[in-house]
């Protein structure tokens, strides 16, 4: 260890070296004195535009508190009203001051986890072919975007469609099997909803597969594991919590989705008998009735309905989002 | 006898809890090149931001004492005329991606939305390109993007930046530490250039960088203030063990 | 031992196979559906077509220009609340990430994402519709606003966190004020994702019929008054596609295309944003 610097190493650049171009005049100072005159309006703009941002971060909050105060103030007379055979009345009757929400409860509650069935395995195929099998390449990419874009078709778009041509379909498909051939219903809707909810789910499953850190998934290779058993052992177990995430924000959706199902449920407030008779979604209901809600007791129930619904979906929305949130910070 | 343009008065830096910058009382003549140096984590870096109070935008940093630029505390005044007065320049060069190189000199102007004549706005450029050694390498690409230059030329299209603006004193965060060998040595020529017109205080961590360009040297340690003096005089004779131990190389 | 190997590679295999025949049996019908509408509406659309009033039950013919229209200004009309509000808000959440109002703030926009449309649309009604004793393309307005915000909120906020602060340090050290620094430095730079967050939420209210049904309610004849009810784009393919018409089914068909065809379009260009400026959303 030296104690003294080396003094050969502190080296002084020569002055006149002439890498340096000697600076000119300066310019007039008149820019100074402009700049200062003008900062001070800055100041002033600074602290408006840091209080219009409070402001609007303040005014989500008042959003959303607004939309749950009107929702519960206009729901107050059909509580007071029904009270809590609200929720399990079996008869919707509106002309006789009725209401019970319990045929569209489970109206909802059947289409949206008959639609969630019958998606899971093909999301979860589409989500492991694109996160695991071919991440890379053109065919996965173009199977990708195709994916993104049909998650982007409108809802009435699949409605008509259904309409136009899945309700015939089903229609013949019930004759052959001697259900009443109605073709409108619960089952189609839940088809309907399984088709639009793939997509989503899909891509929410691709990109929690794609976040198994490779060295997980080369450390089971290594030990002579087949792909299936890597599948199988390390990407599912690593990624239960986010796919499930998966499925409980596609269950959010399938809940609050209005047009598609109101145009191929058949809408009725009866208790569906099977999976093929029509019925009719909360969502539905409110898209069929509340324009014609003619007194306020009637207008109001149907507003409880959209409560219910607004405090069941953000529900699911938020374990989802919370659950997805712990995966990605991890 | 030099007259002194900043000086800090029992200045102290935190972030939250975290006390960083302890105790420092320094005087800075003006027209001088400062280096700042010290192991890292000495707070050395905080200080520096504190005198243009780049410090405060970090969320729940605080400072306390006084920073005085002639005479005025900075930490009374508004940010804003602090930073107008004085310029700083950054660890990696930062040109604003979506200006010209032309707009990037004039920035301080432009994006402040002082509306200056065109004569005018050349002039500031080609006078702060000529200062930084950079207007015959690009004077005829002064409408391509910043980000096209090299990373010493951007350095030095940064330090234009500052010295557009006509500050009193320039602050500079290791501004070589992100260059290779050769750009570091056509920014240290510049400092001889610059400290004509202003005061400059480089923070840096390489010694030898210290040894070459400052008059005078203070070396931070826990962030204390352990030893400020004459560049020669600290390199050759420090007076406290501490610094000794720095600059033979027995820390780090 | 070998046997056993050879039975697991086979397991593994099946497996891959399934995946593949799965994916195949569900992307291609979703394709099939793409092509079946562009297929039934394309043939119905032509200059009459986008340029005419629809007509009566019983006449051929006529066209979808109220519709048309009144998509565009409910959007347009949507896009001024919703767009200046979003990116405020966005800055504001990036800005201030650990304050508590952030957090309550970030909380909101993660609930308004998921509040179902048809809710958006009673509360619309109460807020608007009621007060006012009209349907009215205003009220489907801010309806629709309320469902594009989150989406330009996340957007900008997202774009904004990947920008490096060194961007920010180098402005604030020219002595810039705050708001300069956002306007005129953070914005520019980050704009091509905020841009496709903008065209993302665009893209997704053009499509929404449920919170149009209590407000902006539907307008048979041509009509630009805001306050006034309006046709839109999805409300005349609800209408008409539930009616027992088969001139009116033409009609939606026609209308669906079109809707469909600007859909896509805004989620390609989006799409090709994204990649050419390698955004992530």
């Amino acid at each position: 260890m030296k104690d003294t610097v080396d003094n050969d190493l502190i080296t002084r650049p020569d002055a006149n070296s002439g890498r340096v171009i000697k600076s000119k005049k300066d310019p007039e100072a008149v820019s100074t004195t402009k700049r200062l005159k003008r900062s001070h309006r800055q100041i002033k703009a600074e602290n408006i535009f840091r209080r219009t941002l409070t402001v609007v971060g303040w005014a989500t909050v008042v959003l959303v508190a607004g939309i749950f105060v009107t929702l519960v103030l206009q729901s107050i007379l059909s509580i007071k009203t029904s009270g809590f055979g609200y929720l399990w009345g079996k008869t919707w009757d509106p002309v006789r001051d009725i209401f019970g929400v319990y045929p569209f409860l489970l109206g909802t509650l059947l289409t949206s986890f008959l639609a969630l069935f019958i998606s899971i395995p093909f999301s979860f195929a589409v989500a492991i072919f694109l996160g695991e099998y071919f991440p890379k390449g053109w065919v996965p990419n173009l199977l990708k975007n195709t994916v993104e874009l049909i998650a982007a078709v409108p809802s009435v778009i699949y409605g008509f469609w259904g309409l136009a041509v899945l309700v015939p379909i089903v229609r013949s498909f019930e004759s052959k099997i001697g259900a009443e051939p109605i073709g409108l219903g619960i089952f189609t809707s839940s088809l309907i909803l399984a088709v639009m909810i793939i997509p989503y789910a899909a891509s929410l499953g691709r990109s929690m597969i794609q976040m198994v850190p490779s060295n997980l998934k080369e450390a089971a290779y290594s030990l002579g594991a087949t792909r299936w058993e890597v599948i199988r052992s390390v990407i599912l177990p690593y990624t239960r919590s986010g796919l499930f995430a998966g499925i409980m924000l596609s269950l959010g959706r399938a809940l609050g989705e209005t047009m598609a199902v109101t145009m191929v449920i058949g809408n009725t407030s009866l208790i569906p008998k099977s999976i093929f008779s029509p019925g009719n979604t909360m969502a539905s209901v409110i898209a069929n009735e509340f324009t014609e809600a003619d007194h306020p007791v009637y207008l109001s129930a149907l507003i409880e309905l959209g409560l219910v619904l607004f405090v069941v979906t953000v529900v699911i929305n938020m374990i989802g989002k919370q659950l997805i949130k712990g995966v990605t910070t991890n | 006898m030099e007259s002194t343009i900043v000086k800090a008065v029992d200045y102290n830096a935190y972030f939250g809890d975290n006390h960083v910058v302890k105790n420092v009382n320094i005087e800075i003549p003006r027209n001088n090149t400062i280096a700042v140096m010290g192991p890292s984590g000495c707070g050395k870096t905080t200080f520096l931001r504190g005198i243009n109070r780049m410090h405060e935008l970090i969320p729940g940093a605080t400072a306390k004492g006084k920073i005085l630029l002639n005479n005025e505390d900075v930490l009374e005044m508004h940010p804003i005329f602090v930073r107008l007065k004085i310029g700083m320049v950054f660890q990696r060069p930062n040109p604003f991606p979506n200006l010209s190189i032309y707009d990037n000199v004039i920035a301080g102007y432009k994006l402040n939305g002082i509306k200056l004549p065109k004569a005018e706005k050349d002039k500031i450029v080609e006078h702060s390109l000529t200062r930084v050694a950079l207007w015959n390498e690009v004077k005829d690409s002064l409408t391509k993007k910043g980000s096209f230059l090299s990373g010493g030329q951007q350095q030095r299209l940064c330090i234009a930046r500052a010295v557009a603006m006509e500050p009193e004193v320039l602050l500079f965060d290791e501004p070589t530490s992100a260059l290779d060998p050769i750009s570091t040595s056509t920014v240290e020529e510049l400092f001889h250039e610059l400290k004509k017109n202003y005061t400059l205080i480089i923070v840096t961590h390489n010694m030898q960088q210290a040894a070459r360009c400052s008059d005078k040297t203070a070396f931070f340690y826990m962030g204390e203030l352990v030893e400020y003096g004459e560049t020669k005089q600290m390199f050759t004779n420090p007076a406290d063990i501490r610094t000794q131990n720095y600059i033979t190389g027995r820390f780090s | 031992m070998s046997v056993h190997v050879k039975y697991r590679i086979g397991k593994s295999r099946v497996f891959q196979g399934l995946t593949i025949l799965l994916s195949v049996a569900c992307v291609v019908p979703l394709l099939f559906i793409l092509v079946y509408i562009i297929q039934a509406g394309i043939t119905k659309i032509n200059w009459h077509f986008l340029t005419n009033l629809p007509k009566p039950v019983g006449e051929s013919g006529g066209g979808i220009a109220n519709a048309l229209l009144g998509s565009i200004i409910i959007i347009a009309l949507a896009s001024v609340i919703a767009i200046p509000f979003g990116i405020l808000c966005g800055i504001y959440l990036s800005e201030n990430k650990k304050s508590k109002l952030a957090y309550w703030s970030r909380l909101c926009v993660d609930i308004l994402q998921g509040v179902p449309s048809i809710v958006i649309g009673i509360v619309a009604y109460f807020w608007l519709v009621k007060p006012t004793g009209s349907f009215s393309a205003l009220s489907g307005s801010v309806a629709l606003a309320i469902m594009m915000l989150p989406i330009v909120v996340r957007s900008t906020e997202e774009t904004l966190l990947l920008l490096p602060d060194s961007l920010k340090e180098a402005a604030y050290a020219l002595g810039m004020p705050f708001h300069r620094v956002i306007l005129k430095v953070i914005l520019p730079c980050g704009i091509s994702g905020i841009l496709s967050g903008v065209m993302l939420s665009i893209a997704r209210i053009t499509g929404e019929t449920a919170p149009l049904l209590f407000t902006a309610f539907g307008n048979p004849y041509l009509s630009t008054n805001i306050l006034k009810p309006m046709q839109s784009l999805p409300l005349l393919i609800f209408n008409y596609a539930t009616s027992p018409y088969n001139d009116w089914h033409d009609l939606a068909w026609g209308a669906s295309c079109i809707l469909l065809i600007w859909v896509l379009t805004l989620n390609i260009i989006t799409k090709l944003i994204t990649r050419k400026w390698k955004v992530q959303l």
